[in-house]
């Protein structure tokens, strides 16, 4: 059906209600690109089949949803039980039969699937009971897990679209900004900046065609929520952009997603496609005379085209390099046209903001960050997955609340906040209440929301030098200071690395960092040096100990550590036999293990397989 | 059609690959590039989503297809080259029957991708960028697939392998081999 007028809307938002109703029972499984990895295609196959072949649909109601990404993607495939809210863990397709005989027949839980808490050993059976989700506060995120993003129905009788509706039935334009702005609302892709303002700038500014655009281009590593915002609830994002187009007054959109993220382009194009058949994009939205539609652009596969002057040069097909911004996108942007852009994880909160108000999403966060912030929690620690909280919550709540602790127990070093512009963050800084301003000054940034947890064995300098490779790698190439700049800095770091530092290396690494913060025209460049920046500032014993003593602390700079077993601890698992990459190990099951130095790559993976801690790194000279 | 074309000093061109070699090409391929053409207004906003079709569909931009595209887009063909060596998604030679994606995201990183890559190398006898002789592996390394919980991740073709190890790469290999032979 096609909605043609604002009452159309709600009868089908009723009917959408209706047939959600049909369902009493519903088995959610999560099909996220991390679930499905793990083969949760073939587990929502076999859910169909036995509810099919075993008459189920029609005796109980029950039916099967394949949902967006749950989150928890530690521990999946993740299969949910609603209204029940019975969440099963490291589902596999021969677990269905029990799951059906004993939940949704008998009623009762299968207890070896639901997650086992870590820290007391208890299994939880409610997933709102459990840690990682208990905390949570899931805004942008509200829906994803919830719905099957290819059917809009669900979506509908969801809430989708009711922003929209608002919008559309009972505000004008400049109502829609004032809403926007006075919740506090700000750019969700990492500059923070003020998302009324940007509207406002674009409402007034002269132009016949105007654009919103929506940055899907992900390329901060260690983030991935705007891929599982597109992929569980694109919804949310058209929703939004035809609200923020309805206040600028523009009338054409494109969705830019990355091009490593095949799955969001399937689910964002079904979405637009199905809005369009239902009403809610194209010629005259809902009888109100506002048209508005959107398009899909695919990335090429190129990190600096999540700037945003290097975005619209790419969707207009051209070579994504950056341009001066003494031109605001909002006066010249795509097409030089007026544009407004904004981030995936923003537009997903535009809906919302809108149905329930500007007051309700300002009563969340800090003073000056208003709302919830989604996050990829990763790395060395115990749950990983996404988490949305309000602003201002600590690290400290984040990495070991929610997020359990670091993985083993190890010492906790460093979180890596930001992606390749931002930071480390030590020890100390682990009671930081997280928003943009908190993180800005301890030297870090928040970027896109991925927040990489580092243990002992991780070491400062190979971090640096990492985003050095992928930063030269992804430098468009035109300012001298980040092309150039970046090639002599790893050149330094590399030689650190291998024993050749000398005194010096950290004040040239310094002067080079100064200039490349100075010189360069996009943030991509101004902000290339800040890994650096922050590990000499937080971590500048790791660096001397690399120069003035050739040792690698971490135990990772292959050139300065060997490794040994210690025969006093050494149990004869042959776990680090079997992890060797190069049949450096010697040993029997049972009996000691001796590493031979000669064969020894030094690569650590025995150092990570043996769960006795009886693998030693050691400084290599003093071993000679 | 006489067309001039200095081969940059960059990307598969380092490879050896001469112009003359891109520009060879068949009928049915020429009518699968217009095909290709044809889904998208002759505009230069079409450029990329052109490469990206042709692409997946030869798994290389073929010389005839560069030209093409410059015809009826109507962009200096200069300007499509420039464009076909920027992105990672393009390549100007052929690429293998199966990828082999090794992420280098950071929490892969720290979680010990490196191993991945290396044993990858060691078991085809190829670099990041590389492909087998006989066609059919390609290794990238590739910075974040944005499956980080996951990490270690590697894409062999289309699967995705989470917390990979090292170990587990010959049999992902031989299973490939297995689908393409």
């Amino acid at each position: 059906m096609k909605a043609l007028k604002l009452d159309d809307f709600c009868s089908m938002v009723k009917h959408a209600k209706a047939e959600a109703a049909v369902a009493r029972r519903s088995v959610l499984v999560c099909c996220g690109t991390g679930c499905l990895a793990n083969g949760s295609a073939e587990i929502a196959a076999e859910f169909e089949k036995q509810m099919e072949s075993r008459g189920l649909r029609a005796s109980l109601g029950v039916y099967t949803k394949k949902t967006g990404c749950h989150g928890f993607c530690e521990r999946g495939p993740l299969v949910l039980v609603e209204p029940d809210g019975i969440l099963y863990a490291k589902v596999k397709a021969r677990d269905v039969t029990e799951i059906l005989d004993k939940t949704i027949v008998g009623g009762e839980t299968v207890e070896r699937l639901l997650y086992k808490n870590p820290v007391d050993g208890q299994r939880i059976e409610k997933y709102r009971d459990i840690p990682f989700y208990k905390y949570q506060t899931r805004i942008s995120m509200r829906r994803i897990g919830h719905i099957d993003p290819a059917n809009l129905d669900d979506a509908l009788a969801a809430g989708a679209y009711q922003g929209l509706y608002k919008a559309l039935s009972s505000l004008t334009p400049d109502q829609v900004i004032d809403e926007i702005t006075a919740s506090g609302l700000r750019g969700r892709g990492g500059a923070g900046f003020v998302t009324g303002r940007k509207w406002k700038s674009a409402r007034k500014a002269k132009g016949d065609r105007k654009f919103v655009l929506c940055n899907g281009d992900e390329g901060d590593p260690g983030a991935f929520k705007d891929r599982s915002i597109m992929e569980g609830d694109p919804h949310a994002v058209i929703e939004g952009m035809a609200i923020g187009a309805y206040a600028v007054g523009a009338s054409e959109g494109y969705i830019y997603v990355r091009d490593e993220y095949p799955l969001a382009v399937v689910h964002v194009q079904k979405a637009i496609d199905s809005a369009r058949e239902h009403g809610l994009l194209g010629e005259n939205i809902l009888g109100t005379g506002f048209s508005f539609d959107l398009k899909i652009s695919r990335g090429g596969g190129a990190f600096v085209c999540g700037e945003s002057s290097a975005l619209m040069r790419s969707i207009e097909g051209r070579t994504g390099e950056p341009r001066a911004k003494y031109v605001h996108a909002t006066d010249k942007g795509l097409f030089d046209l007026p544009t407004v852009l904004n981030n995936v994880e923003t537009w997903s909160d535009v809906g919302v903001i809108v149905e329930k108000g500007s007051a309700w999403f300002a009563s969340m966060g800090t003073p000056k960050c208003k709302g919830t912030k989604a996050f990829s929690l990763v790395g060395k620690v115990r749950n990983t997955g996404l988490v949305e909280l309000p602003m201002g919550e600590t690290l400290r709540h984040l990495i070991y609340d929610i997020g359990g602790g670091t993985l083993k127990d190890r010492p906790f070093k460093a979180v890596q906040t930001g992606g390749p512009s931002g930071g480390c963050l030590p020890a100390d800084k682990l009671d930081l209440p997280v928003d943009y301003e908190a993180l800005t000054d301890a030297g870090s940034m928040m970027g896109s929301g991925g927040m990489i947890v580092m243990d002992d064995r991780t070491c400062m300098v190979n971090i640096a030098w990492y985003f050095i490779n992928f930063l030269i790698e992804e430098s468009c190439g035109k300012c001298t200071p980040c092309r150039d700049g970046l090639y002599q800095m790893r050149a330094i770091f590399e030689d650190i690395m291998a024993g050749r530092g000398k005194d010096g290396d950290i004040e040239r690494i310094e002067a080079l960092c100064e200039g490349m913060k100075l010189g360069s025209l996009c943030e991509l460049g101004k902000s290339a040096a800040n890994p650096v920046v922050s590990t000499l500032q937080y971590f500048r014993d790791e660096y001397e100990a690399h120069i003035k003593d050739h040792t690698c602390p971490a135990g990772v700079c292959r050139e300065l550590t060997s490794y040994r077993i210690d025969a006093e601890t050494c149990t004869g698992c042959h776990q680090c036999f079997k992890a060797c990459p190069v049949g450096a190990i010697s040993g029997k099951p049972k009996e000691k293990h001796v590493i031979a130095t000669d064969k020894c790559i030094s690569c650590g993976a025995c150092f990570d397989a043996c769960p006795e801690d009886a693998i030693k790194h050691l400084a290599r000279h003093l071993v000679g | 059609m006489n067309v001039m074309v200095r081969a940059p000093g960059a990307g598969p061109f380092r490879q050896g690959v001469q112009m003359s070699d891109l520009l060879q090409h068949e009928d049915a391929e020429l009518a699968a590039i217009d095909g290709i053409l044809a889904r998208y207004p002759a505009a230069e906003p079409s450029l990329i989503q052109v490469l990206q079709d042709i692409q997946r569909q030869f798994r290389y931009l073929p010389g005839a297809a560069l030209l093409r595209t410059s015809e009826v887009l109507g962009v200096p063909l200069a300007r499509v080259m420039s464009v076909a060596t920027f992105y990672k998604a393009f390549s100007l030679v052929p690429v293998g029957k199966v990828v082999i994606k090794v992420c280098m995201g950071t929490a892969c990183h720290i979680r010990g991708a490196d191993l991945l890559i290396q044993e990858v190398e060691r078991q085809l006898g190829i670099k990041p960028g590389q492909t087998t002789d006989d066609g059919m592996f390609t290794l990238v390394s590739v910075n974040c697939v944005g499956a980080c919980a996951m990490a270690p991740v590697m894409i062999v073709g289309e699967k995705y392998h989470g917390t990979a190890k090292a170990a587990q790469i010959p049999a992902a290999l031989e299973a490939e081999r297995e689908v393409h032979a």
